[in-house]
């Protein structure tokens, strides 16, 4: 990168180039520049610096291979957020949408419909969502990328009062959810969904959920890989069986533990 | 910027052949062959996959551009096969008879003389230190560029294909494949403006030729080809 060629402006031979265009034969240029020639085979007999700088390359490479996780942890902890944001790091959240555009909706616009094998379908709006009892939890939050995201506040309902107020039906066994963004699916059976650490949140880190993590309300499946905690809820479906989900058609597991799926050994989130 | 000959409107078949000598634009003593149409080809369709990784990149890393573009699953099927798309291309115009003129260049970015080391201390500066084809600055950013593409491309295939990788493989894998593409990002943005600070060197690379005057000024101890061998350069 040091240079195209960087004595452009400094020409080693000013004596052609002050002649007239055309006016010097070839044979001077030649005598010329013939003054310093060494001919270009030389360079065959120089070292291979060029194979030296690849395989030290190589060589780094292979320490950042192993010294990469510590390294990076170490980097995300001792910069600024705005900072490390420019810079490849882990330690933030990262903006994944599977759609060309970012889902918004207001809250007053927000509908959640829970339907499929129930007694009551329902029809939830946000303030009916806030009024009901507040889950409050805090966890990691990492993803299937690698990324991790510590201590990540979050605050909602927790999906079985849903279920519970919707009333399942016997042989409801799964549930399927959609975005609206009108593409993203996923999936939980009825006794994830169950868990205490699963709920639909409407609050994160002290305030609203902003649209790019998922707002106005997403699922928060806090013991799995984010990819299960779908961002614009808006729709609960009881079915009878498990339906993957958008990724989960697309190779990741099902079932999303963390530390226990994906051949990934993260520490376990909740 | 103004383009004496460009390579707008030729056929494939026309950049594969040495660049005729008529009808270039030269002061005096006539052109010569810098680059080949394989060598060219080359260059323009890694250039064209290096833009396309770094906007898929972009699409995939950096929180606004990932809002405003979306669609993750095609935009990492498209980064990962332009990236894929690159050791193929340079292997592809590497081999064979076509590829010759890359691999004589290759050799020569290779080799290091003691004219690179005086070029290096001096940073260029030194008017009155020869140099071959390629000068010190150049050998060392395409020796990088190369290692750089061998340590993304293995990387990446890591973390495309990371089924049969144990996790610490799969992180220190996106770690080497984040900082070497930032760092790879700074030297292709200097290669670019140092290229636009010499526009003859750059039309080169788009047509093929370069005055003999340039080379007796930047590339003294390049043995030019002579008017009636095209083959070697």
């Amino acid at each position: 990168m040091l240079s195209e060629c960087s004595n452009v402006k400094r020409p080693v031979i000013e004596v052609p180039s002050l002649q007239p265009a055309g006016s010097v034969p070839w044979e001077t240029m030649q005598t010329v520049a013939e003054e310093q020639v060494v001919p270009d085979e030389v360079e065959a007999a120089g070292t291979q610096v060029g194979r030296r700088v690849i395989l030290s390359m190589l060589g780094l490479g292979a320490l950042g291979l192993l010294a990469g996780p510590r390294l990076q942890d170490a980097f995300a902890s001792s910069v600024s957020s705005d900072f490390a944001s420019l810079l490849p790091s882990g330690g933030r959240f990262r903006i994944y949408t599977v759609v060309g555009f970012l889902p918004e909706r207001s809250k007053d616009a927000y509908r959640l419909t829970v339907t499929g094998m129930v007694e009551r379908p329902l029809e939830l709006n946000y303030e009916a969502l806030t009024k009901m009892a507040p889950t409050s939890i805090t966890a990691d939050f990492q993803c299937v990328t690698g990324w991790r995201v510590p201590d990540v506040p979050w605050v909602g309902v927790r999906l079985a009062d849903i279920l519970d107020a919707a009333g399942v039906q016997p042989g409801g066994a799964a549930l399927r959810f959609t975005s609206f963004d009108g593409v993203y699916t996923e999936s939980l059976t009825m006794e994830q969904a169950r868990r205490k650490d699963v709920i639909v949140a409407y609050s994160m880190e002290g305030g609203d959920i902003s649209s790019p993590h998922g707002g106005p309300v997403r699922l928060y499946v806090a013991p799995m890989y984010g990819y299960k905690s779908i961002k614009w809820l808006d729709g609960i479906e009881v079915t009878a069986a498990v339906e993957p989900g958008y990724w989960e058609l697309r190779g990741y597991d099902v079932d999303a533990w963390v530390g226990g799926s994906n051949r990934r050994s993260d520490a376990p989130t909740a | 910027m103004t383009w004496t000959r460009g390579s707008a409107g030729r056929t494939v078949g026309a950049m594969l052949r040495p660049p005729d000598e008529a009808g270039t634009p030269t002061t005096f003593g006539g052109s010569v062959v810098r680059f080949h149409g394989a060598e060219r080809m080359l260059h323009w369709g890694i250039a064209a996959l290096f833009g396309i990784c770094m906007l898929t990149a972009a699409a995939l890393y950096f929180d606004p551009f990932a809002a405003l573009v979306g669609r993750r699953a095609t935009v990492k099927t498209l980064h990962v096969y332009a990236g894929l798309a690159i050791p193929a291309v340079l292997v592809g115009m590497g081999i064979g008879r076509w590829g010759r003129p890359f691999r004589a260049d290759a050799g020569r970015l290779n080799r290091w003389t003691k004219h690179d080391s005086r070029w290096l201390r001096r940073l260029g500066r030194d008017p009155f230190v020869p140099q071959g084809k390629f000068n010190a600055g150049q050998k060392l950013n395409a020796s990088f560029t190369a290692g750089a593409i061998v340590l993304i491309v293995a990387t990446g295939v890591v973390m495309r294909w990371f089924d049969p990788f144990p996790l610490w493989v799969r992180t220190g894998s996106t770690f080497v494949h984040d900082w070497t593409a930032f760092a790879l990002l700074f030297t292709i943005a200097g290669h670019i403006s140092y290229a636009f600070r010499d526009p003859d060197a750059l039309r080169s690379m788009v047509n093929g030729t370069i005055s003999r005057e340039w080379a007796a000024r930047h590339a003294s101890l390049w043995r030019l080809p002579s008017e009636d061998d095209n083959s070697r350069t």
